[in-house]
């Protein structure tokens, strides 16, 4: 659905986005992570056929979005960041003009616009001027006019910034039913929301696609596979410590002192769960347990590795 | 043609949806008006060669009123959207840069014909009250409200290019209003000097639109200065088409 290649885009002299690369598949819902100002939304912008490319090219559905840009702005329906919307028109009678300016005409117009405020819940503000709607409702109706003309792919500008957790859960909820007919690309710093809708993440940093794959794969790829935490009485905490970094899989310990109980860190080496070794460890040393967990790696850490990786 | 049909009804339901252009609409007709006793008033006092329409066209409070709409019409078109960031969901919809700029610009030029319509009642109710002749022939009007129209489609291209320019209204109106003034007024410079060369006054005439308009109200039709505004206006639309693409590529 979504062939890009080389896309680069320079404002002057800085480079917003950097030769990426990418291809997204009919039916999937890609997620674009990434720190405010790595080039999410100018990518989006270049994919929706709003800015032109600096060079590399990217298709739609087949149709280059430079040399092919109105055949490929048919297929997307585009929802930008903050939602710009005309103030002074009634959200029904905005939700019609868009229609008419994507093409949809006569009777499908009718219905169109029927079903996107339908299943945006759009239907008791709908005699409502767009201007005195609540943050919550503006996003919707920008996400009724992106799909209002049925496009193949959805791209959504962070569509749910500023929204309160309940409006947040309702978009979250209807950006998935709306993946089983779409394509879907969407941006968002916010990580549950791409591990809860997305098949795929992409997380872009300075402008370059720095790793890209399932959520589940990006977390099992990460260095460290997750912490174990122990919090044991010993008689002796460096000697323990000692003890504890012998145990297979057990890549580094960090130890703190709380009331008596010595606290260790311990990093785990990826795809192993060395937990029982190390409980049996404590067994035989007879040291007194009062913790023994793991943290697992959340969506998080990797975007902290992959954003900053020095830090 | 549809879609340049649906850009262009919403542009002109803007015009009549806020209330700024019935406050222009109606401190128009008040000057306008104003003008036309103003006119009638001073050829009842002293009988003049010259036709009501003539007159009309002619006073300083006709060009007055004149040129102060045209930065308030055009201020708006796309400074507000630039503004807004409406531009974007504008120009990611299936619809070509060209169709988006006439359609601004033809809506502009819709709601000045709708300014300067109820200025043809004036000379109906003149005709009908005294029973005279307001202009010797019909040229007279058609010459006139001709050149009306097409020092309009000038000035307001030039409103076009100037809020293309700007995300700041107030900024695009400053810089329309500068650049129509700056037009209007060279026609007066061969008035202020009277001693320029005889090819300085002949230019300064040749762009004068007072000049223009004399010659047109009298119902006399001159080719040049019709291919001049003409001409004028579609370098300056060319301009503002430029420079709305120039932006895209830019920011």
């Amino acid at each position: 659905m979504i062939k890009v290649e080389n896309l680069t885009k320079r404002y002057g002299g800085v480079t917003a986005v950097d030769g990426i690369s990418f291809h997204v598949g009919k039916g999937e819902i890609v997620g674009f992570l990434g720190p405010n100002g790595a080039g999410k939304s100018t990518t989006m912008r270049m994919l929706s056929c709003y800015l032109p490319p600096t060079s590399g090219r990217a298709e739609i559905a087949g149709f280059d979005v430079f040399r092919n840009s109105l055949k490929a702005r048919e297929r997307i329906g585009y929802m930008p960041e903050n939602v710009p919307l005309y103030n002074d028109m009634r959200v029904f009678e905005y939700l019609k003009y868009r229609a008419a300016l994507k093409g949809v005409r006569g009777r499908r117009m009718k219905e169109r616009v029927g079903d996107v405020m339908d299943l945006c819940a759009l239907r008791d503000v709908e005699r409502k001027l767009v201007g005195n709607l609540s943050k919550g409702y503006r996003q919707r109706v920008g996400l009724a006019d992106a799909m209002v003309h049925e496009p193949d792919l959805l791209i959504l500008d962070e569509p749910t910034i500023g929204l309160d957790p309940n409006q947040i859960r309702q978009v979250r909820e209807l950006i998935r039913n709306l993946g089983r007919h779409h394509t879907i690309l969407l941006s968002t710093h916010i990580l549950p929301e791409v591990e809860m809708t997305c098949s795929r993440v992409m997380i872009i940093n300075r402008g370059r696609i720095e790793a890209a794959d399932a959520p589940e794969n990006l977390r099992a790829r990460l260095r460290t596979a997750g912490d174990v935490r122990i919090e044991v009485r010993a008689p002796d905490l460096e000697k323990a410590k000692a003890a504890l970094l012998e145990v297979p899989g057990v890549l580094s310990a960090a130890s703190t002192e709380e009331d008596g109980w010595g606290v260790f860190a311990l990093g785990i080496e990826a795809g192993t769960d060395p937990r029982e070794a190390i409980w049996n460890l404590a067994v035989s040393r007879r040291w007194a347990v009062r913790e023994l967990s793991r943290t697992r790696v959340t969506l998080e850490d990797v975007f902290a590795e992959v954003t900053h990786p020095d830090e | 043609m549809r879609k340049f049909f649906t850009l262009w009804s919403r542009e002109i339901a803007v015009y009549f949806r806020s209330p700024a252009a019935y406050v222009i609409l109606f401190f128009f007709l008040l000057l306008t008006g104003f003008n036309f006793w103003f006119v009638l008033n001073a050829m009842n006092r002293s009988p003049s060669g010259v036709s009501v329409i003539e007159a009309y066209f002619n006073t300083v409070f006709f060009w007055f009123g004149f040129v102060l709409p045209f930065p308030l019409i055009t201020m708006r078109l796309f400074a507000e959207e630039y503004k807004l960031g409406t531009i974007e969901p504008l120009m990611t919809a299936p619809v070509r840069d060209v169709q988006v700029l006439l359609a601004k610009y033809l809506s502009a030029v819709f709601f000045y014909a709708m300014l300067w319509l109820p200025s043809l009642l004036y000379f109906v109710v003149f005709q009908w009250q005294t029973r005279l002749q307001a202009a010797p022939a019909a040229g007279s009007y058609l010459g006139a409200y001709a050149m009306l129209l097409l020092i309009g489609l000038f000035y307001l291209a030039i409103g076009c290019l100037a809020s293309a320019l700007t995300r700041n209204q107030v900024v695009a109106a400053i810089i329309s209003f500068a650049g129509i003034s700056l037009l209007f007024y060279w026609g007066f410079y061969s008035r202020l000097f009277p001693n320029v060369s005889p090819f300085l006054r002949d230019l300064t005439d040749y762009l004068s639109p007072i000049q223009h308009m004399a010659l047109f109200s009298q119902g006399l039709f001159d080719t040049r200065p019709v291919v001049l505004y003409l001409s004028c206006t579609a370098l300056v639309l060319f301009l503002t088409f430029q420079v709305f693409q120039y932006r895209r590529w830019k920011v």
